[in-house]
Formats: structure tokens, sequence, C-alpha cells
């Protein structure tokens, strides 16, 4: 017998993505894709690149620019035993789809008397970053994060590109996926048979004993950077990648503020009333007496995202200002 | 948050030091618990507490010595006490602790003036948990946070800066613990004698109906339950102090202050030549066999010097008998803050004469000190004369 060293595949965010779609379509005739422009322009990000060709226009589907109408299709389909996957271009135009979103798909389990699962999974865009203007900027995941019924995934990293996507069409309910635009260009590699992630448990991206910096999606990158200019003073920060905004992973968190005694939330989401406040509450709840210093949070400026580069950037948590607010935590006691 | 502080254990207590602490941050403490023993010249003294909740922290570890009035625990839950603390309240009378003015209200009335709160000391709950578990006061930490809070870096710093942890306190050899004694008694009677204006007036009182009684209730019992004549003049002294108030309570800043219960001070000689006057709390309730296990308890404590702080600081007035030694007559002197002291001499028989005919009786001499600027002797008459009475009909004492 010999062994082999798995075979690893360099890709994209994007093509991670792709591949998972591709292979929930070849293991399941139950899955198909709809949304604007999945189908014969590739997906507004690329993301269904020729998976109209491979696999024909009853499973990779264009939809009018119809939000609502297409979400609520896509309710009734997973009602009728389908698997749909349907990608809404960005969250800010999952407003439309809320009442579809929230008032259906999040609900019909509690008000059938769990006669009625919903088993469809929601792709959408978020974030900044990429001068598209506040109407298509924003991150308004920790919105949905409040909603009971719903599962909220954000993958952060190629392997929950890759991976989240099939768990999440195991789920008999509602599960929506948030792909931070500026992650599609991501690149590394990726074991060519990927093994599986689950769907439940927030990941220590980088361990450390000083501070923990707690986020999640777009800002993972922002975090493990601060990460690294903190290592360069001697102080040694933890990151958690949340993975999963609802339901939260406490445990997780509370282990690790528990032993580092300090916590920075990084949330590209406004601050007011956000997915960073509801984190910080649970510490807290949880950990209050292993804190040595307030909670602290890095989010987006509270304005509407801007559109020139440079204010955009101002607007976003920085490696700079993470790492900031990480030095006020430990205090002068480390210089 | 209430502080639960160094108590004052005796009229001349500066000092005491924290021998033992018989709680630990995290416990629910019920008002009356014993949670510290305290090193005092008088010995090993049980502290109580007044207020009940949940211990936050130990601010004084075991070994030290600390000032009266010291906090040595934060209590969590409990009705902030509106009293001062003992040493700002009554300055010139360390004997009157605020626990004593807890626990009988119309003794010492709480000084008008509320204590402004110390300043919170700025620290996070990671270095709170710890400074409580180190005994490191955080009063005492520098904070280095930017915002000038303690950290546990702080604590950890401190606790190591700290003198290497004191060595429990070592047992002070019985000859220093009787000289120690010996000095606080020696500066509570001479402040006694130069403050107070003691007069004395004494009587002799028939003890034949008492003893007589007595006699026949004890045949009733087991040798066990038994009672003392000494529980019958205890029990005398209580009821009489009803019907003389002026003997009760305390001579504090120029005043007399009345107290409702009657705590009774009952002197116990210790060996080396020590005294305790530890009192038996409402003794002019206690039915006689409640006040004879009280006295067999309290005695069997003070011996092995186990007082209890209420005790040591709540007696109203004192008794002290001194008949066991033979004495005729005993002229006491008042343990200050107090203002009246009954003393008992030997029951001897005597001739007496009853209604004309002359006979053997058991006589009694008592006697009463008592402080002239809190009652006039008329009053001490009629004191005595009602122990005499309530000694006439002991069935129903």
């Amino acid at each position: 017998m010999t062994a082999t060293l798995p075979a690893t595949v360099k890709l994209t965010y994007r093509e991670a993505m792709r591949a998972a779609i591709r292979e929930a379509l070849q293991r399941d005739e139950r899955v198909f894709l709809m949304g604007e422009d999945v189908g014969r322009y590739g997906g507004c990000f690329a993301v269904s690149q020729g998976l109209l060709a491979e696999f024909g226009p009853e499973r990779v589907r264009d939809t009018p620019l119809s939000e609502d109408t297409f979400v609520g299709a896509g309710i009734g389909a997973a009602l009728a035993g389908m698997r749909p996957i349907v990608e809404i271009m960005t969250v800010n135009f999952s407003l439309l789809a809320l009442d579809q979103i929230m008032n259906n798909a999040a609900t019909l389990l509690h008000m059938s008397g769990g006669q009625f699962n919903v088993p469809l999974v929601i792709r959408m865009t978020t974030g900044a970053g990429r001068q598209l203007a506040a109407q298509h900027s924003h991150s308004l995941e920790g919105w949905f994060a409040h909603i009971p019924g719903l599962k909220i995934l954000v993958p952060a990293t190629l392997e929950d590109a890759r991976g989240m996507l099939w768990p999440a069409l195991q789920d008999p309910d509602p599960v929506l996926i948030f792909e931070n635009g500026r992650l599609y260009t991501l690149e590394g590699e990726l074991p060519a048979e990927p093994p599986p992630v689950d769907i439940a448990h927030a990941a220590v991206r980088r361990p450390g004993d000083d501070l923990t910096l707690i986020t999640y999606g777009g800002t993972l990158g922002t975090a493990l950077a601060a990460a690294d200019r903190l290592a360069a003073e001697g102080i040694d920060a933890e990151v958690i990648d949340l993975r999963v905004l609802r339901p939260l992973d406490d445990a997780t968190v509370l282990a690790s503020v528990a032993r580092t005694h300090r916590a920075v939330i990084v949330d590209e989401g406004w601050r007011s009333g956000g997915l960073s406040a509801e984190v910080s509450a649970r510490i807290m709840e949880g950990a209050f007496y292993d804190l040595d210093a307030p909670v602290a949070r890095v989010c987006s400026a509270e304005v509407p995202m801007p559109y020139p580069y440079h204010l955009e950037q101002a607007a976003l948590p920085q490696p700079d200002t993470v790492a900031a607010a990480a030095r006020a935590l430990i205090g002068a006691a480390h210089g | 948050m209430a502080e639960f502080r160094m108590p004052s254990l005796g009229a001349d207590m500066e000092t005491g030091k924290l021998a033992q602490w018989l709680v630990k941050p995290g416990d629910r403490v019920a008002r009356g618990d014993i949670v510290a023993v305290v090193e005092t010249q008088k010995g090993a003294i049980d502290v109580e507490i007044f207020e009940g909740g949940v211990v936050q922290q130990i601010l004084v570890p075991e070994g030290s010595e600390v000032p009266v009035g010291t906090p040595l625990a934060l209590v969590d839950g409990a009705v902030p006490s509106a009293s001062a603390p003992p040493v700002a309240a009554a300055p010139s009378l360390p004997g009157t602790p605020a626990p004593s003015a807890a626990a009988s209200p119309a003794a010492v009335p709480a000084p008008a003036a509320p204590v402004p709160a110390a300043p919170r000391v700025r620290a996070s709950p990671a270095a709170r948990r710890l400074a409580a578990e180190l005994a490191v006061d955080l009063a005492t930490v520098r904070g280095t946070r930017l915002d000038g809070a303690v950290t546990l870096d702080d604590v950890r710093a401190a606790a190591a800066a700290k003198a290497p942890a004191p060595a429990p306190a070592p047992v002070p050899a019985a000859e220093d613990r009787a000289a120690a004694m010996r000095a606080a008694i020696a500066a509570a009677m001479s402040r006694s004698k130069r403050e107070i204006p003691h007069y004395y007036l004494g009587t002799k009182i028939d003890l034949k109906r008492a003893l007589d009684w007595l006699e026949a209730e004890n045949r009733k019992r087991p040798i066990t339950e038994r009672l003392l004549p000494a529980v019958l003049l205890l029990k005398a002294v209580a009821l009489a102090v009803r019907e003389v108030p002026e003997t009760n309570g305390f001579w504090v800043d120029g005043a007399f202050r009345p107290s409702t219960p009657v705590h009774l001070g009952v002197a116990i000689s210790l060996p080396h030549g020590g005294l305790v006057a530890p009192a038996i709390h409402d003794a002019d309730g206690l039915s006689l066999d409640a006040l004879m296990a009280a006295l067999r308890d309290v005695v069997e404590r003070a011996r092995v010097g186990r007082l209890r702080s209420s005790e040591v600081t709540d007696p109203t007035i004192t008794v002290t008998n001194l008949g066991e030694q033979g004495v005729g007559t005993v002229y006491g002197v008042i343990y200050p803050p107090q203002v009246a002291l009954v003393g008992f001499g030997a029951v001897v028989e005597r001739p007496w004469a009853v209604g004309g005919l002359l006979g053997v009786r058991p006589i009694v001499s008592a006697t009463l000190s008592a402080d002239h600027r809190a009652s006039v002797g008329h009053r001490g008459a009629r004191f005595l004369a009602a122990i005499d009475r309530l000694l006439q009909e002991p069935e129903k004492l």
C-alpha cells in the first residue's frame, strides 16, 4: 500500500463557490440554481459561469429583476420538495425579498405546527471595498441574524466557500449564505477532495494568549493582518472566525475570552444594534468575571458606504484600527 | 455593597489581629454568622457579621493586625448601613461599636450624617476576582490601564510586591496573652475610675425562700438540668433592670443612652488572672433553664477563648459574683461605657430576725456600683430593693 499526499488544486473563493454549486447539482437532482443573471451571464460575480451550459436551463434559471417573486418561488419549490439555491445579487436587494425571507421562509415551520420545512438556501453578496457605493455595499447579515428560523453562514475562507453549501442544502430549514464581495478573488490551495466542514461552530483561525479578535466574513483577513502587526509588537492575538452568525457559537468565544481576558469584535456592519453588540452582550453575560478590560468594537463608520476609494477605506475596519483597539485593551502594562 | 469592619471588642481596643477567616469570597452569610476569628488582648473572639449578603472580597489577609474600623471584607446584597463606622461614630468611645448599634438601635442612635461612600476603585472584573483570591487590597494597587483601571497584571504585580505572605500569627505565649489582658483590664478600669463618678449601695438579701424553692426544684431534675443559685440572682437583676432602666445602657458622648434589651454581662475569671464579662443576650426574657444553659455555654467558651464578638461588645450591665471565693461584699468597678455593675458576695448563714423571731438564714450581700451621671442613689436603692423583692418570689422568676 502506498501512501500518497492528497492532491491539491489552486483556486479562488469564486471558483470554490462554483465548485460547491456544481457538486450540489451533480449530487442531488432536486438542487437547482436561480437568480438574476446566473445563467447566460454567468452570475454578476461570475460565480455560476459555465453552469448553464453544463446543467441546462431547467437547473440554472435566470430570473427577472424581482427579488420578492423569485425568492418566493424558491420557497414554494422548497415546500414542494426541491432543494433550491437562490442567488440574490447583493444583500441590499434582499430587502425587496425581506417579506418572503422573514414572513414566509423563517416562519412556515412554526406556523404550520411543524408540518412544513423550507429547505431553501439563499446566497447573496455582502460588504464594501469595491467602490460600488451605498446601494451595493452594505453589510446587513447582522439583521438577518436577528431572525429566528434562519441559519446564517458567512464563509470567510476557501474551505468554507467550498464546504458550507452542501451541509446548508442538507439542513431542513432555510439557510442564508453571505459571501463578502472582496473575497471572490481570494486565492489559495484546497485539497482536490475537500474535507467536509460543519455549519455549527466558530473556528479559531489563529491561536493566541493576550487577547481575542472576534470577526467573520470579509474582516477575517483584516483581523489576521492586525494580529500579525500585534505579534511584531509582542502581543499575541487569537483570531476567531464566527462562521455562523445564527445560531452563534458562544462556547468558542467564551472559552477564548476566559483565557485571554480581552476581546475586540471586528464587524463590517454598523455598530449600533449590530451583530457586534450581540457578541459583546454575550461576552458580558458569559464571561464578565473573566474580563480584564471592557469589550472593544471596531465596526464600519455609521454612514452610508461612501463611493470614493479613500472615504470607503476610511469607513471600513482596517488592520491599523483593529490593532489600535487591541493595544488600548492591553494598556500600558505592555508598553 | 457593605463593608465588614474590624469591630471594637473592648473599651480600649485599638487594633485587632485577623487570626482566621471562616468565609471566602462567594459565600453567603446571614446576620449573626461567625465569619472570622479576631485575636485581641482578651483572646480569640469569634466575630459575627451584622449584615447578610454574599462575601465579595476579603480585604485583610489572615495574620494582619489592623485598627478598629478597618474594612475587612466587602459584602454584597446587604442593605447599606446608615450608621457610620465605629471609629467615626464615637471617636471618644471605641467601646461602642457600630455592630452593637445595628443590633439594638435604641441603644446607640445612628449619627445623623451619613458617611459618604469611598470612591469605587476602577478595576476590571477579572482583576477584582484575582485580588480577592490573592487578598490584595485593590485600593492600594496602581492601575496601569490607559483609563487608570487596575488590571490582572497590576494585581499580580501588587501581590508579588507584597511582603511574603504574613506568616500565620504565632500563638502568643500564655504569659504574653495574660500580660496583654492585664493591660486591657488596666486601661478599662483606669478609665472607669478616671471618668465615672461611682456611687455604691449595698444591701443584704435573705435567700431562704429562693434557695428552698431551688432545692425543691432541683430535686425534681436530673443532675444535668439542675439550676445554680447564680441563675436566680442573674434573672432577678435582669428583671430589676426593667424597673430601673437608668442602670442599663451606655454613657456615650456626654449623654446616657439607655438600652431596651437587657444584655447581662457576666464577669468570668480566667486562669492567669484574666477577666472577661461576655453578654447573655436578652437575659430578662430567658427562662431559668435557658439562662442556665446560656451561662454554662458562655463560661465554657470564655475559658477556652472562643467568645463571639457580640458577646464581648453588647453587655448593657454587668454582674460579678465573687461568692465562691467567700468574700462578703463586692465593691465593683463599672466597665465603661456601661453605667452599672451589680456585685454579689458569698451566701452565708447568719442570724436573721423575721417577724420578731431570730432565725438562721442564708444571706447574700448585693451591691450596686452605679454611674452617678446616669442615675441617682434613690433610683439605685430602688433597683436593689427590686432585686430583693424578686428573689422573695423565686417561682415567678
